[in-house]
């Protein structure tokens, strides 16, 4: 039997610390749509999508309104579109238009998977496909792409992570008007997740079924509302306690990421519990962190504080399904986050202390923007470094920068929605062209060879 | 099909005539009530039995313009979303 207490804890976690369901993503195949001719294939995309996900939005609004708990936003992902491009050559922006129309639609903000995987090597359509992507990110508003570099078992391929600083460059020029905005739905991946519901790096692998549905919950607000006035507690009854607040909200995550699969008839992924931050006042990362300790974010110990959170957020999560799988842990978005904006502004962040901070969080080196003449080879530095602490430590990590056209240190940059607002960060002033002119391949670590 | 209604707001009279009035035209027997007033702030917690005339959605549709009216919060969700939260 219910208590009233627990009543009014889940009606409040909604109500003022904002509990919700940050995204129910549908991931679809899409091989059965390849064909020679990119047209003929970026047809039937659109038919294949539009018929799969049609009663997505009303399904995820119906849901939301018989559990009370908003359901925020609705979205597809697709399998990487170097794969189904490759018999026509790789350019994909035919299929690009078509995903973006389709994302239409269907009512959806998102749609990711034009995504290429040269972890290990690049064919000539995939080099292809990636000289595309700030074509495709240009001509369209709501496709998201991403581009996986490296992974603990293959090393790095520092061919792609030198192409990837150009194309970075190249779609910022390309969105110029708007402030570089194709790099904020572009991400470079190592050890990139065939399962992960958001954005802006969602792509449905080639190791998944047909349509399959993937929840992400999240849920910042609530684990810092459960441990504000904990003031002399120590730090493993603060873990304890943000364990089981992850636990509860993994288990509202995957009530309706059952109900969703169930009504659109396709399976269940995963759940991925990702506090993930929004610009809005009580939906922190950052305030987590600096409840726990810190007088801001980005002072010593914050990398501490952010590996016992995503630690503590990992282990309620598995106890509360069998299915948690994605990114799982903390984001750290600079410009979605209205703590790490506070921290960037009066300078008490900066991109250093995020690089270390990625070595324990769930991604990267994310929403970060950076000043609009920065050179592609120290992109492409940003991205070497990131895919080692990522290959290193058998974790995800990813990039996610904007070198902001015509901006410098210190000027602002607004995004808008959830995408949010950021101060340029600097960059370090000395140069990387030598290390990635080299190309090739960083070798895989020694603790990959487990066969 | 089992919901819970939570009731929050300032306290005023007639709140409860007024929201067993809307579930009783919509066929919505109340199985367990209770309430409490803390500083001056209502809380009612029902327990409800739906029956097969209304889905939760369309409910909490009814009940969050009587809860307008009455100028307090009325929400109604599927039992199934407190059981998954706080039992194992």
């Amino acid at each position: 039997m219910l208590s009233k207490n627990e009543i009014i804890e889940t009606v409040n976690m909604v109500d003022k610390e904002h509990l919700d369901i940050r995204t129910v993503t549908m991931g679809i195949s899409l091989l059965p749509c390849v064909r020679e001719d990119a047209k003929t294939t970026a047809s039937l995309v659109y038919d294949r999508i539009c018929k799969k996900a049609e009663n997505i939005v009303s399904v995820a609004d119906e849901l939301a309104k018989t559990y009370g708990i908003p359901i925020i936003n609705k979205r597809v992902s697709v399998t990487p579109v170097s794969l189904i491009t490759a018999p026509s050559g790789g350019d994909g922006v035919i299929v690009a238009k078509a995903l973006d129309k389709a994302a239409k639609e269907l009512g959806i903000d998102f749609l990711g998977g034009y995504t290429a995987l040269v972890q290990k090597g690049m064919t000539s359509y995939e080099r292809k496909f990636i000289e595309s992507i700030p074509e495709a990110l240009s001509v369209t508003e709501r496709l998201c792409s991403s581009v996986n570099v490296g992974s603990s078992k293959t090393g790095i391929n520092m061919d792609a992570v030198r192409l990837l600083g150009e194309i970075i460059k190249e779609t910022a020029a390309k969105t110029e008007d708007n402030d570089g905005l194709g790099c904020a739905k572009f991400v470079a991946f190592c050890n990139a997740v065939e399962d992960n519901p958001f954005m802006a790096g969602a792509f449905h692998g080639v190791g998944e079924g047909e349509t399959v549905v993937n929840v992400g919950v999240s849920g910042p607000g609530v684990v810092h509302h459960a441990i504000k006035n904990m003031r002399g507690a120590s730090l493993d009854e603060i873990a304890e306690v943000i364990k089981k607040t992850a636990f509860k909200i993994t288990r509202a995550g995957t009530l309706i990421a059952k109900r969703a699969a169930k009504r659109l008839n396709a399976e269940f992924g995963i759940v991925d519990l990702s506090l993930a931050p929004t610009p809005v006042m009580g939906d922190s990362v950052a305030h987590i962190l600096e409840e726990i300790g810190l007088s801001s974010v980005g002072a010593h110990g914050t990398t501490a504080a952010l590996a016992l959170l995503n630690d503590a957020v990992k282990k309620g999560g598995v106890m509360a399904s069998s299915s948690v799988g994605g990114l799982s842990g903390a984001f750290i978005p600079v410009s979605e986050d209205i703590g790490m904006i506070n921290a960037a502004e009066k300078g008490a962040i900066d991109i250093n202390k995020l690089e270390a901070m990625t070595a324990v969080c769930s991604v990267g080196i994310d929403m970060v923007a950076i000043p609009g003449d920065t050179p592609a080879s120290t992109i492409s530095g940003i991205i070497a470094d990131e895919a080692a602490i990522g290959m290193i430590n058998n974790k995800t990590t990813a990039v996610r920068v904007i070198p902001v056209p015509n901006k410098k240190v210190g000027d602002k940059v607004d995004f808008g929605g959830l995408l949010g607002t950021a101060p340029v960060m600097a960059v370090s002033p000395y140069g990387s062209e030598t290390l990635i002119a080299r190309g090739g391949r960083i070798p895989a670590p020694i603790h990959s060879n487990k066969n | 099909m089992k919901a819970i209604v939570s009731v929050i707001g300032k306290d005023k009279s007639g709140i409860i005539a007024k929201v067993a009035t809307a579930l009783a035209e919509n066929g919505v027997n109340i199985e367990d009530i209770s309430q409490t007033i803390v500083q001056g702030n209502f809380t009612m917690i029902m327990m409800c039995e739906l029956g097969d005339k209304i889905s939760v959605a369309e409910l909490g549709e009814i009940l969050d313009k009587t809860g307008k009216d009455k100028g307090v919060t009325i929400r109604v969700q599927h039992e199934d979303i407190f059981n998954a939260m706080h039992s194992l």
